[in-house]
């Protein structure tokens, strides 16, 4: 890929789930047509797509800023929704507040913080109660020589 | 084998899309995390969600197609947006099992 730095802002709306998903399938196009290796693609989109659709479950939207360089793929996740009052619970796997109007559209199954956990090479989390959550999920090129 | 073959093969109606996409595996669930992080690119993936975000989830996975079982009705909007990205839904009465049974028989070359 080119040694330039490509940054690209989404903003996440709500809009009841139907554009949920076009930010990381934008990111996506964007790695691919970069010739990112394929791993690094899909474990970008997958860690993307679960912060992006809990920012859409739990803070009616947000935003999101990639940023690619020929090292690393950042994506950081910002919402001004709840806050996450207790971390260690919300990152165990089966642990979910989703109502249940949204699992069954097929979400709330507990797996969105640990997939995001599970897919990045560097994951943190801030947030406060009250004021918001901002996820950065990192992962490196290197891992195939992409 | 094509999405377009396995679907005249076993009289699956294609609702949207081509259907050009081969077919290289089969993976059935409902749970949208455990199926962005658990199929694979070429899977036919079967699944009773027929809100949008399956559109989606497909499209990131890259899978194959969608295939929507036991007779679960679409509704219009699916069928636009998945025309609009190119991605091909099945609607078929068969069970999520035999719809993958049966494809998996085809892709194989095993007449049913």
């Amino acid at each position: 890929m080119s040694e330039a730095i490509v940054k690209l802002h989404y903003d996440i709306d709500a809009e009841d789930f139907t554009t949920a998903g076009e930010a990381s399938s934008g990111v996506k196009k964007t790695l691919t047509r970069l010739g990112v290796n394929h791993e690094v693609i899909k474990r970008v989109a997958i860690a993307m797509y679960e912060a992006e659709i809990n920012a859409v479950i739990h803070a009616n939207g947000g935003t999101a800023d990639v940023e690619i360089t020929p090292e690393r793929v950042t994506v950081i996740i910002a919402d001004n929704g709840p806050g996450i009052p207790d971390l260690d619970q919300a990152m165990t796997p089966g642990w979910s507040t989703a109502t249940n109007l949204v699992r069954e559209m097929g979400f709330g199954a507990g797996m969105g913080l640990p997939n995001m956990k599970r897919y990045t090479d560097e994951m943190y989390v801030d947030s406060k109660v009250g004021v918001g959550t901002k996820v950065t999920l990192i992962v490196n090129m290197n891992r195939q020589g992409a | 084998m094509t999405v377009k073959e396995v679907a005249e093969k076993l009289g699956l109606t294609v609702l949207t899309g081509e259907g050009e996409k081969e077919i290289t595996g089969f993976y059935s669930c409902d749970l949208l995390s455990w199926v962005i992080s658990h199929a694979k690119a070429g899977d036919m993936w079967v699944t009773v969600m027929n809100n949008i975000n399956i559109l989606a989830v497909a499209s990131l996975v890259d899978v194959a197609c969608i295939v929507i079982p036991e007779g679960v009705e679409i509704y219009d909007n699916l069928a636009e947006r998945a025309n609009e990205k190119g991605i091909t839904i099945l609607a078929t009465e068969l069970s999520a099992a035999d719809v993958i049974i049966r494809s998996s028989d085809a892709v194989r070359g095993i007449d049913a």
